[in-house]
């Protein structure tokens, strides 16, 4: 049988020399992000934002002015409302007033289920969501929080495992996935809910698990080639690990894509942000985490047997296995 | 590294075993366990209510009312005292959250002390005094209530407040829910299946504190307009009699809620819903000394500060029954009387957060969970299989026995499955093959060296192992960050993600290895296309 192979045997692409359009490419991107996260900002759903959010799957495609109208006409502010996987669901935002009580909160929910339920025969309320202010401060407090320290947690792991310029590659192209991953939700609008924080606190897991494959193999690399110049020795890492990233990607992008294209409408904003953090965390992989280590001046130097903690490192690496012999 | 001693294969297929057969209650359709023993119909998964459907609340009390009611009892408590070590005071007032009085007499400021101290009791690891007392300007005694008192009031009050909570919704009829304290004062209510919570709140935002009180005498129009209630009175808002309506009560109750030993709903003689209440022995009497001593007067019974009726006492009420009428359903009478019966909550209580899915919703979600998982793992098992053939089936292997553990080792623990749970687990089948394309390509590569087929498996296991444990230990902090900060549905994708990575090192690194090395010592393969 003929296998498989989405990268051919053997490959040498010189990475490096696509290096300045990779910059390039970056740059752009980051820019396109932050104009976006500036002037559009991140669409926060009612987790950060406070308000109800109802979900209705009504018994033919309701008219959406009339129900817009029928909404407003509550006092509940401005809602808005929207197609959410087919004409017949609806999900209905009510943003939270300024300085909107609790009880305020809970009649809202009240009185728009109860609109809903006595003007549309057959209408299913799906859920609903309130939120009062103070608890979507905490939950986006919370969820900045746990984002900051997943980041250096992992850039510590990284520089305890490494060394340091590994630490702030591994920082800085895990800040370059995020910032992008934003961007396209502000781009795109879509709910950033707590939902999208699961997706970027995978993002931050997983585009590591990407960059410390490759940091492994340039360690090995640099001990072993201890003649080899930096960049050279960059690329065939690059080239060397070039099949593992592509195929494992591949497969967690087909598992993500059918989730997708087959999952639960619910999850969507879950799924989309793991989707595009995953292709942009290969990308990363590659050329942000890679290429920074040169002007961070690693360099054949790091990593020599002298050094005591890689010494114990490679003492510990054979140690682990004993009992188990060809 | 290829060899393995017969026990270690043992040892290692076993726990495969047990991860299955963990996951086989959770698998089998509902009902269809039954015949299983009751230990093993325990270990089962709990479905999140993003996933079975219900509601969720996240109440919060007000706990500066804590402090305000032990401000109220403490007065109380020291007007008795006072009396009874016969010391005179005046000026008793709580203001600014504290309590003070004035001695006639300065010279009994010790004994005042020390009756005053013998009202506070010690509190927490330090056992500090709840109250601090302090002597100002010679003649004034000053009560304050300490932080660990508070603490410590707060805590009862929310224990109280659960326990209240626990008996309204099961007197209500509703089925499992689960009712725990989060921090120091928010309670959340978790009720399965209940698709309009509206009734729940209801029956929740009720404190239920009711009280008897005769009405007052001699109060002017005016007084009754401004609100200034002269000393000893209380104004207060009355349900029955219109927009702004008020009536003037006695501050000192006849009797109140808490001696209520039973409350029911019912009709009054009009045939209109009420709620009738019997007394304990000791409401009872102090409900019948009352009365005797006040035929022909108006007595007001109030609910949570608002008089609901203030009906006249034509015979003294011996009996120690009493109905309440207002304007009720048969639902809100039933309601009050379910809240009356189990007792009032000490603090008043807020829904700060609700989040209720349909049932139908969640059924639709775990069916597309499902289907999506399956194309998922029959997506990723094809390409495996294309990629690197037969050692691609070791790792499909490896990967649905991960899959199974992964239900396993949740049904052991009782996890709860959410929404987002589920996209952990389709994450979980792509990521799980990382491991698997890290050694694969490994051995690719030590083969396009030269190296004999079984030193090019044994080194592509040995080179990829620590580059394996490094990734999943980054996905660990992350994951284990996210479990922390995140909130119900969230911490399910969490959970799922860690387990995997677990049972996904195990099953990469061990099982597949194991299997490779069984496979290379029966066929001694001379060549290997990878």
């Amino acid at each position: 049988m003929r296998l498989l192979k989405l990268v051919p045997d053997n490959t040498n692409i010189d990475f490096l020399r696509w290096r300045w359009f990779a910059i390039a490419v970056s740059l752009t991107l980051i820019a396109a992000s932050t104009f976006f996260l500036v002037t559009r900002g991140l669409n926060l759903g009612v987790d950060f934002s406070g308000g109800q959010m109802v979900h209705v799957t009504f018994q033919q495609p309701p008219q959406l002015d009339e129900l817009r109208d029928r909404i407003s006409g509550l006092d509940v502010g401005d809602p808005t409302i929207q197609e959410f996987g087919s004409p017949r669901e609806i999900s209905i935002r009510i943003p939270r007033a300024e300085d909107e009580t609790v009880e305020q909160a809970n009649a809202i929910a009240s009185r728009v289920r109860t609109a809903i339920t006595q003007n549309y025969r057959g209408a299913r309320i799906d859920s609903v969501e309130t939120v009062t202010g103070k608890i979507s401060q905490e939950l986006a407090w919370d969820g900045g929080l746990s984002l900051l320290l997943a980041m250096l947690g992992v850039a510590a792991y990284i520089w305890i495992r490494f060394e340091w310029q590994f630490g702030i590659g591994a920082l800085v192209s895990l800040v370059h996935d995020f910032t992008i991953v934003l961007g396209f939700y502000s781009l795109t609008q879509i709910d950033f809910s707590l939902n999208a924080i699961a997706a970027l606190l995978t993002l931050i897991g997983y585009s590591l698990n990407d960059t410390v494959v490759v940091y492994d193999r340039i360690r090995e690399n640099l001990r072993k080639y201890r003649k080899m110049a930096i960049e050279p020795l960059l690329n065939l890492s690059v080239n060397e690990t070039l099949s593992r990233t592509i195929n494992t990607n591949t497969a967690v992008l087909v598992a993500i894509t059918a989730l997708l294209v087959m999952g639960p409408d619910v999850i969507f904003d879950l799924t989309i942000g793991i989707f595009v953090g995953v292709l942009i965390g290969t990308y990363s992989s590659v050329y942000v985490a890679r290429f920074l280590l040169v002007p961070l001046g690693v360099g054949p130097d790091s990593f020599v047997p002298t050094d005591p903690i890689s010494r114990a490192e490679r003492g510990g690496r054979n140690e682990g296995y004993d009992g188990a012999q060809v | 590294m290829l060899f393995f001693p017969r026990w270690k294969i043992w040892g290692i297929s076993l726990l495969c075993l047990a991860g299955v057969l963990l996951a086989v209650p959770s698998l089998l359709p509902a009902g269809a366990n039954a015949w299983l023993p009751r230990w093993a119909q325990a270990m089962h998964i709990n479905l999140g209510l993003d996933l079975a459907g219900g509601s969720h609340l996240l109440l919060e009390a007000e706990t500066p009312d804590v402090a305000r009611q032990r401000l109220e009892s403490m007065e109380e408590v020291i007007r008795l005292e006072m009396r009874r070590a016969d010391i005179r005071i005046g000026d008793l007032s709580t203001s600014g959250g504290q309590l003070g009085f004035t001695l006639r007499n300065p010279a009994q400021a010790p004994e005042a002390v020390t009756a005053a101290r013998n009202q506070t009791v010690p509190v927490g690891l330090a056992a500090q005094p709840d109250w601090s007392v302090a002597i100002e300007d010679g003649n004034r005694i000053v009560m304050r209530q300490t932080e660990a008192g508070i603490e410590q009031a707060t805590d009862q009050a929310m224990d109280v407040a659960r326990d209240v909570i626990d008996r309204r919704i099961n007197a209500s009829g509703t089925l499992e829910p689960t009712i725990i304290r989060q921090g120091n004062n928010r309670i959340v209510v978790q009720v399965p299946g209940m698709q309009d919570p509206e009734a729940l709140k209801a029956l929740i935002g009720r404190t239920a504190r009711l009280e008897f009180k005769l009405l007052a005498e001699g109060v002017t129009p005016e007084q009754l307009q401004s609100g200034r209630a002269p000393i000893g009175t209380l104004i207060l808002p009355y349900a029955e009699g219109g927009d702004n309506a008020r009536i003037a009560v006695q501050r000192r109750a006849m009797v109140t809620g808490d001696r209520i030993s039973t409350a029911q709903q019912d009709f009054n003689e009009d045939g209109l819903p009420a709620v009738t209440i019997r007394f304990d022995s000791a409401g009872s009497q102090a409900f019948a000394r009352v009365t005797q001593a006040n035929v022909g007067k108006q007595f007001a019974i109030i609910l949570d500060n608002v008089v609901l009726s203030a009906p006249s006492i034509r015979e003294p009420i011996l009996g120690g029954n009493a109905q309440i009428s207002g304007s009720f359903t048969v639902q809100s009478a039933n309601d009050l009387a379910i809240s009356l019966q189990s007792g009032r909550l000490p603090v008043e209580l807020h829904v700060v957060e609700e989040r209720t899915v349909g049932p139908e919703l969640g059924a639709d979600s775990i069916r597309l969970g499902v289907i999506a998982s399956i194309a998922a793992a029959g997506a990723v098992v094809l390409f495996m299989f294309l990629t690197y053939g037969w050692f691609g089936m070791f790792a499909n292997t490896a990967l649905l026995l991960n899959g199974l553990m992964i239900v396993g080792i949740m049904a052991f623990f009782n996890a709860t499955l959410t929404l987002p749970g589920i996209a952990g687990f389709v994450l979980t089948i792509g990521a799980a093959v990382d491991a698997n394309v890290i050694i694969n390509e490994r051995i690719r590569e030590e083969l396009r060296r030269g190296r004999k087929v079984i030193d090019a498996i044994d080194n592509g296991w040995k080179e990829a192992s620590t580059a394996i444990l490094d990734a999943n230990i980054t996905n660990t902090i992350a994951g284990a960050l996210m479990y922390y900060f995140g909130s119900g549905p969230i911490r399910g994708f969490a959970v799922v993600l860690v387990i995997g990575i677990a049972t996904s090192a195990f099953t990469a690194i061990t099982v597949a290895r194991m299997m490779v090395s069984i496979w290379a010592r029966r066929a001694r393969p001379k060549s290997l296309v990878l």
